[in-house]
């Protein structure tokens, strides 16, 4: 049995210590936002937060994420309403979509670590998520919203 | 091995094999039994969390089969198109709104399972919003005409003093709403003749049509709740993975040996399986109580098979069956243009050009692997759980793998991870239906990992063409020539939907349109021709422009070649010969203008990029390119101008920016109109440039992004759209906006640094060959 918190909640899964991640939370724990690209952590669909840190879940094994917090799309915030997926939003960012969960998760990531991302940040960052339907400039776009609302919010509070 | 498996599924012993399997504890207690497999929710609709199409209150009133009104007032549009990113159920539910004269917030859509009422069910081609136009119209006024003559009826007054308008309908003096008629019991139904002769609205009085809308599935795109394919969930459902014989025809397997396999935790059995359809011959499917188990144990399963003759078929040898094929005249189809007999027009010409393009295999790579989740429900019907573009293609084929008749089969929708063209060919789902059947109808979920995604893809096929102009004396072109090869998906897929030439031979349309320029040339002949070698080694794909993708490669980097010979510009180089006469005058209603609006949209985009301004750094240029979309008889008028800088040493281009500019007819949904011209613009960048694999022993080299390499965000330039504005009919984006950019590109190296590249993708090495020689 391996333990772990995802989106808050205690779980323990009984599979291979080998299993990636990402199987796990889609087929085990039935959370299926997060999506299943390429298998070798190039793309990026699978992403999520381990410990706060974006994390490829397709190449993690379950033996690797042992007590720690994982937070997977639908557990980004309460309300689905994180800026980042506001500027999604009001972008319209998505396509056909399936690579936005890792997109987004990627983008969350990158300010916090990265409050004021410049343009070269946002590329460097970004461009190891693939987007099959080339949304790419409304992503960047996207980043740089999501940057500047949540700069506000703090300026404000 | 099989009754241990049925066992495995029975109800009885599921409650055991969870434990065994080791569901997450606090699940179990959810994972009761049930006689029959419960089915999750397929993605009926995009804006509902659960995918569950909105059911109707009280009465209903269903003016034709395309959506219902209930008493509430609310309005659900029936869609047969699928969702992979266009938004197509937005628009066309638009369409339908506008003319209904209802609130958009009163509109829900339904993205509908597979059955004989709606007819063909495929979306492709850049044709829903086309063809949905004049359907989804007349339906919407329909229903206007019914609801206000019923109100008419109740008040005694004349219809014709009546109007209707967010669901209400007045005299100016009464009103009432649709959902107060409906409530009272409203039937009325159209004959298609009736239908023909409503009315519609005048293009000044559309208020949703051409106005700014959240499209209806973007928010559950954003929290993870949109339905794909890979997520449908069955109750008691097995994992299989395939093992792909080495090539895609006349395999046979020789011996399985699964040995190895017995000791994976969670492994059940592998299958030969039996494919009356010859969709899938030789084979082979591993399932698992997991995915991974399924996989692992794949990984243990040794199996021989005989291979088909097509194993140690290269890319290399495909292409020199190309020009084989070219240098014998009598191949191909020739088309039906103004003036198909070049040989006069050749003979006496003073100077003859010709060149050959080459574009590479291309794989589709759309982000959510194929997959297919399959099983036989308690009414001894096969559900098929899968996203799909064409689904009247797939199941006659079903039909056949599971030898049962067509009615007894039902595909249920989802969203799409990308399609792109992929999944237009649901060859995928019959590994699935067939694993299913010999489980006895057990639901199963075929997954395919990326590189067997790869593998197993309908990639777009390597091509050649060999083009030729004629110039008179006075360096005037008096006749043209377009000899294109490829593996031709239609003529593999759908031979029955090819048009015969002039010279009797049938041609594959999808592999050919471009060629057919609006291009006044003189004596013009466009044959295209099947590569037979292609067709057996792989299933040639419908991929994002198809034809269009490589013909305009040809036809527009050869217009910058013949400006350049003939010493004009290349821009009034092609103005001179987009003449609206004849032949290229245009007819309506879907080419009204003809040539002379494709000239308009290429005019356009050389005064957005500044083409032809000399101010640019050193080794800098901006090359253009126009074309008509996808087809003569749908074109969208597409014209496109790319900024680059050539790097002399490394051969690394810079593409700075690119321009494009439509004119697609009236334009429906204008923000999703936008997103497909810049995802469309971007492939054809990505296509241009970064991608391209080849087929080495019988299959495609590049499997996984270790070294397929689609464009990522570093390499996306600015680039700036725009659109004519038109009341005409309108046309697909889906597709267009890909066909311009690798020729623009070519002809901005060329104009940047002299050196002209013939051959996609364009790689830095060519570069530097090129600029050598």
């Amino acid at each position: 049995m391996i333990k772990f918190e995802i989106n808050g909640r205690s779980v323990s899964v009984d599979a291979d210590p080998d299993t990636p991640l990402l199987w796990a939370i889609r087929d085990e724990i039935g959370l299926t936002g997060t999506k299943f690209g390429c298998g070798i952590g190039m793309c990026g669909a699978c992403t999520v937060h381990v410990g706060g840190r974006a994390t490829r879940s397709c190449i993690t094994p379950l033996s690797a994420v042992a007590d720690t917090e994982i937070t997977t799309i639908e557990g980004l915030d309460a309300e689905a309403n994180h800026p980042v997926q506001e500027a999604w939003r009001n972008l319209r960012v998505p396509q056909c979509g399936y690579c936005q969960s890792g997109q987004i998760m990627q983008a969350a990531s990158l300010l916090q670590d990265i409050p004021e991302p410049t343009d070269d940040d946002i590329d460097a960052v970004m461009t190891g998520n693939l987007c099959r339907c080339m949304t790419y400039p409304r992503i960047r776009q996207a980043v740089r919203d999501a940057a500047t609302a949540m700069n506000g919010a703090q300026d404000n509070g | 091995m099989g009754n241990k498996l049925l066992t495995r599924l029975t109800g009885s012993d599921k409650p055991a094999e969870m434990n065994r399997r080791g569901f997450l504890v606090s699940m179990t207690a959810a994972g009761v039994a049930f006689g029959f497999p419960r089915t999750s929710s397929a993605a009926m609709d995009p804006a509902a969390a659960d995918g569950v199409p909105v059911s109707s209150n009280g009465e209903t009133f269903e003016p034709t089969l395309w959506y219902w009104i209930d008493s509430d007032g609310r309005v659900n549009v029936n869609i047969i198109r699928a969702e992979m990113g266009q938004h197509v159920g937005t628009a066309i539910a638009r369409i339908l709104a506008d003319e209904l004269e209802v609130a958009w917030e009163d509109v829900s859509i339904t993205h509908v399972d597979t059955a004989e009422k709606w007819g063909t069910m495929v979306t492709g081609g850049s044709w829903s919003v086309w063809q949905s136009w004049p359907v989804y119209r007349q339906a919407g006024a329909a229903g206007r005409t019914a609801l206000i003559e019923a109100a008419a009826a109740q008040w005694g007054v004349d219809a014709a003093t009546c109007t209707a308008r967010d669901g209400t309908v007045t005299d100016g003096t009464n009103t009432i709403t649709y959902a107060e008629l409906v409530s009272a019991g409203l039937e009325r139904s159209f004959t298609e003749d009736e239908l023909k002769a409503l009315p519609l609205k005048p293009h000044s009085e559309l208020r949703l049509v051409g106005k700014d809308v959240t499209a209806l599935d973007i928010e559950n795109k954003t929290n993870g709740k949109a339905i794909y394919g890979l997520d449908a969930k069955v109750d008691g459902m097995v994992y299989a993975v395939p093992m792909i014989p080495p090539t895609r025809l006349g395999s046979s397997v020789a011996s399985i040996d699964d040995s190895g396999a017995k000791g994976v935790k969670g492994y059940l059995q592998t299958l030969a399986l039996e494919d009356p359809s010859g969709t899938v011959p030789g084979w082979v499917v591993v399932l698992g109580t997991s995915l991974m188990a399924a996989k692992w144990a794949s990984e243990a399963v040794d199996v021989t098979w005989n291979a088909g003759d097509t194993a140690a078929v290269t890319e290399v040898d495909i292409n020199a069956r190309s020009r084989e094929l070219i240098a014998d005249g009598a191949s191909g189809g020739i088309l039906a243009t103004e003036t198909p007999d070049t040989a006069a027009a050749f003979d006496t010409a003073a100077d003859v050009l010709e060149a050959e393009y080459v574009t590479q295999t291309v794989l589709h790579f759309q982000l959510e692997p194929v997959n297919a989740t399959v099983f036989q429900n308690e009414d001894g019907i096969w559900e098929i759980h899968t996203g799909n573009q064409w689904q009247s293609l797939i199941m006659p084929t079903l039909s056949a793998a599971l030898e049962a008749p067509a009615d007894k089969i039902v595909m249920r929708t989802y969203m799409l991870g990308g399609g792109f063209g992929r999944r237009l060919n649901g060859d995928y789902t019959i590994p699935a239906a067939l694993t299913s059947k010999a489980l006895g109808g057990k639901p199963v979920k075929l997954v395919f990992m990326r590189e067997d995604d790869a593998k197993f893809d309908s990639p777009r096929s390597p091509s050649v063409q060999k083009l030729r102009m004629a110039f008179d004396g006075d360096n005037k072109v008096v006749g043209m020539e377009h000899h294109a090869a490829a593996g031709w998906p239609t003529g593999v897929m759908v031979p029955s939907f090819m048009p015969k030439g002039v010279n009797g031979e049938p041609y594959d349309p999808f592999a050919i349109d471009g060629a057919d320029h609006w291009y006044t040339v003189g004596a013009h002949q466009v044959r295209a021709i099947s590569n037979d070698l292609a067709n057996k080694t792989f299933r040639p794909g419908w991929l994002r422009s198809v034809g269009p993708g490589w013909t305009n490669f040809a036809v527009e980097s050869f217009m910058d070649e013949a400006a350049q010979k003939a010493g004009v510009d290349p821009l009034e180089f092609r103005l001179q010969h987009l003449k609206a006469e004849g032949y290229n005058a245009g007819s309506a209603p879907n080419a009204v203008g003809g040539a002379s609006r494709q000239a308009a949209v290429l005019e356009k985009v050389a005064k957005m990029s500044g083409y032809g301004s000399s101010d640019l750094p050193a080794d800098t240029a901006i090359g253009i390119a126009t074309t008509f979309g996808q087809s003569r008889s749908m074109p969208t008028w597409t014209a496109g101008a790319v900024q680059l800088h050539v790097d002399r040493e490394t051969g690394e281009l810079d593409v700075q920016k690119m321009w494009l500019a439509f004119d697609c007819g009236t334009v429906v949904d204008p923000d999703s109109a936008l997103a497909q011209c810049e995802g469309a613009a971007l492939w054809g960048l990505s296509m241009a440039l970064y991608e391209g694999t080849k087929i080495e022993d019988g299959n495609v080299e590049d499997r996984n992004l270790g070294t397929y390499t689609p464009l990522r965000m570093i390499d996306t330039p600015e680039m700036e759209i725009s659109f004519v504005e038109s009341t005409e009919v309108p046309v697909g984006l889906g597709e267009p906006g890909t066909t311009v950019i690798a020729p623009a590109i070519a002809n901005a190296i060329y104009n940047a640094v002299g050196a002209r590249m013939r051959h996609l993708p364009i790689k830095p090495d060519d570069i530097l060959s090129a600029l050598k020689a």
